[in-house]
């Protein structure tokens, strides 16, 4: 899901600012069991863009960034304004959110590619039971719906036990959960990577040093994503985390049942944020409403925090750059709640903390930066790898399906500056992603090798 | 060999990429764009030709040069439907921006559209080309040319450059609704790729073709502006009097913060 953050009575307030952030809050994802549904409980948020009235960056010239996206969008006139200074930085929020998704993607394609390990059948995970090595199509293709159907019941069961848990304030639990998993995903699945890249390549290792590389990369990883750390090794970690976890995927799913799987997860998605009755849906608005910050850990975050330690503006004075500043918090930290942020202080940095009101709204613009949740990662190189995996060595399928993610990506952005609400990553993505995927298979692959059979080009 | 053929495919565009285009997110934005219509041209291209394939119960040449004649319209058309979407972008960021001016021009995204183009299609052509080359084999053990790989890079390498050429003239060509230009970019296409039609005999196909690639390139060269003097005044460094220019800026009223 990408949502924007928000303020909670900003909902009201008039052209000034990007109140139309959500909180986003995004369901912690816990242990990559729940990974699943706290796959679409992370999905993207992203950080709203801002419109921060001195950004008066124009078009021109200079360096280049902030340019708007690039479709623009004609509103009615009131909201043009807003919807300008929207745009203007949209183009870089996309490109922020580009390079860590081709990122894990890269890695994911590169690991499916060269480490026999991800590709081998060794069995299913308890949450698709029914095998597909049935003889018959119809029993096939049954099978994997009835995977499907189990693996998004437990998906939509763990999300309302989340919002039911952080409705009635378990934040110790979730707390918990969250940490255990990440635990798992840094520790157990990492020694698996790394054991099998070393048996790829041949490469003999010892048990201390073993010991020492993963306890230190656990550790520091742990201390980065759930509490400080540079942003940038907080980002990498991230990265790390979904490509292994989408990785899990690709091997444990079965084929026919991960496109289902993709599919049917998508229009969760579409329903679970967008629905009244949703679960990620209430859960942004509870969030709201006690105007509380995310569940750290789950959400890709492009640009720095500002700690909770820094001093609180007076907020007469700055209207707009108040809007910012939270922003800025990407909802980790809210402003109004700092104790609660405290305890939930995730990645941040701590930017300097006096900064004067101007020149933190030009900072901002730098540095505001955009939101993507875990599980969204997650899925898209579970897409990308799936295809990398089964296309019978072609390359051009993966490439396809990576265009047609990145374009996926871009236009839920759009729509995000459009809309100004929560709103989910998957659909449109996972919707291009499989289209290309099947006709690229299909369709492209003959074709293409048959004219580079006869060195044909076109 | 895999090094080498992927440096002679896509040194050029990599060089072209990172100088030009990785620095703006915009001018990113609508590479992966322009990489998306291709792919849609290409989807539709093989639809064609599949569909045909089918219908006809064999695969054979004829219906090869077919499904490639349709594949270099369908581009094309593309090619055309990219230039609309970015037309209508560029009016958009013009009305959205602060001074009426888009913050790119749409010369920009023509290059950028014909980069975009050229690199998708020769990813496409090359990489199952270039992973079979890191591979174990031996070339041409049937009786085809030994020098396959080196051919197919330099091949790629003229269609990435030849794409953006295109890329330039065509945008150019629309914008003033000049349609000899388009006939010509049509034409060099198809020329282009009927050449490769007569692989292997590699001095018809690779000498006409960097020829034409070189005459599209002084073309595409000239129309965004460029002229021998150009050149010249560039690589002498010449620094302009803009007295004039700074007087008129002087005159503007800042833009409110």
């Amino acid at each position: 899901m990408i949502t924007f953050m928000n303020n909670s009575d900003s909902e009201e307030e008039p052209c000034n600012e990007r109140t139309s952030l959500m909180s986003a809050e995004s369901p912690p994802v816990p242990s990559y069991q729940d990974g699943l549904q706290a796959s679409e409980a992370g999905e993207a948020q992203a950080h709203r863009k801002r419109r921060a009235g001195s950004s008066r960056s124009p078009n021109s010239v200079t360096g280049g960034e902030t340019s708007g996206s690039g479709v623009p969008v004609r509103e009615s006139a009131p909201e043009s304004e807003e919807e300008e200074l929207t745009l203007k930085y949209g183009a870089k929020h996309v490109i922020m959110l580009f390079v860590p998704v081709t990122l894990c993607m890269i890695v994911v394609v590169a690991t499916i590619k060269s480490v026999r390990f991800y590709t081998e059948k060794n069995g299913q995970l308890i949450y698709t039971p029914f095998s597909e090595d049935t003889p018959s199509v119809g029993q096939r293709l049954l099978n994997s719906v009835l995977n499907t159907i189990v693996m998004i019941s437990v998906i939509i069961v763990m999300t309302v036990f989340l919002v039911l848990l952080y409705k009635y304030r378990c934040y110790k639990f979730i707390h918990g959960w969250l940490i255990l998993s990440s635990l798992m995903l840094l520790f157990l699945f990492t020694y698996i990577y790394l054991g099998e890249v070393l048996k790829t390549y041949n490469v003999a290792m010892d048990y201390p040093t073993l010991f020492i590389v993963i306890w230190n990369f656990g550790a520091v990883g742990m201390i980065c994503i759930h509490w400080k750390g540079p942003l940038q090794l907080q980002q990498a970690y991230l990265i790390m985390i979904s490509a292994l976890m989408a990785l899990v995927f690709i091997k444990y799913l079965p084929e026919w049942s991960a496109w289902v799987i993709l599919g049917a997860i998508s229009i969760y998605d579409l329903m679970a944020v967008l629905c009244p009755k949703g679960p990620l849906r209430m859960l942004v608005e509870t969030a709201q409403e006690r105007n509380e910050p995310i569940f750290p850990a789950l959400i890709y975050s492009s640009a720095m925090m500002w700690t909770v330690g820094m001093a609180k503006p007076d907020t007469a004075a700055r209207g707009p750059s108040q809007q910012t500043w939270n922003a800025a918090e990407d909802g980790r930290e809210h402003l109004r709640s700092p104790s609660h942020a405290e305890s939930q202080m995730s990645e941040a940095r701590s930017p300097v903390p006096t900064r004067p009101v101007t020149s933190l709204e030009e900072l901002d613009e730098e540095e505001r930066g955009v939101k993507l949740g875990l599980g969204d990662f997650i899925f898209y190189s579970v897409l990308v790898g799936k295809a990398a995996a089964t296309a019978s060595g072609d390359w051009n399928t993966t490439l396809a399906c990576f265009v047609a993610i990145l374009i996926g990506l871009c236009l839920t952005l759009l729509l995000l500056a459009v809309f100004k609400k929560a709103l989910p990553a998957l659909p449109i993505s996972i919707t291009f992603g499989l289209i290309f995927y099947f006709s690229t298979d299909n369709l492209v692959r003959p074709f293409m090798d048959t004219l580079a059979s006869h060195q044909l080009y076109i | 060999v895999f090094l080498g053929c992927a440096a002679i495919a896509f040194g050029p565009a990599a060089a072209l990429v990172l100088l030009t285009v990785a620095a703006e997110p915009l001018r990113v934005i609508v590479l992966v764009a322009g990489a998306f219509f291709w792919l849609l041209s290409l989807l539709a291209a093989s639809l064609l030709w599949f569909v045909s394939v089918q219908l006809s119960g064999r695969e054979d040449a004829a219906l090869l040069l077919l499904g490639a004649a349709a594949a270099v319209l369908l581009q094309e058309l593309c090619r055309f439907a990219c230039f609309k979407m970015l037309k209508k972008a560029d009016e958009g960021l013009a009305t959205l921006s602060e001074d009426g001016q888009s913050p790119i021009s749409l010369r920009q995204m023509a290059y950028v559209s014909g980069l975009s183009f050229g690199i998708v299609s020769g990813v496409f052509s090359i990489t199952n080309t270039l992973a079979d080359s890191a591979g174990p084999g031996t070339v041409g053990i049937h009786g085809d040319s030994p020098y396959y790989f080196i051919t197919s890079a330099f091949l790629t390498m003229a269609l990435v450059l030849l794409h953006t050429f295109w890329g330039i003239i065509f945008f150019d060509a629309c914008e003033r609704r000049h349609a000899g230009g388009l006939g010509l970019v049509v034409g060099s296409h198809l020329l282009t790729s009927g050449l490769t039609f007569l692989n292997p005999w590699y001095e018809a196909t690779l000498g006409p073709i960097f020829i034409l690639t070189l005459c599209t390139g002084l073309w595409a060269f000239g129309t965004a502006g460029g002229s021998f003097h150009n050149v010249l005044k560039c690589l002498s460094c010449k620094q302009e009097p803009e007295g004039q220019v700074m007087l008129y800026s002087a005159l503007q009223v800042p833009p409110e913060e």
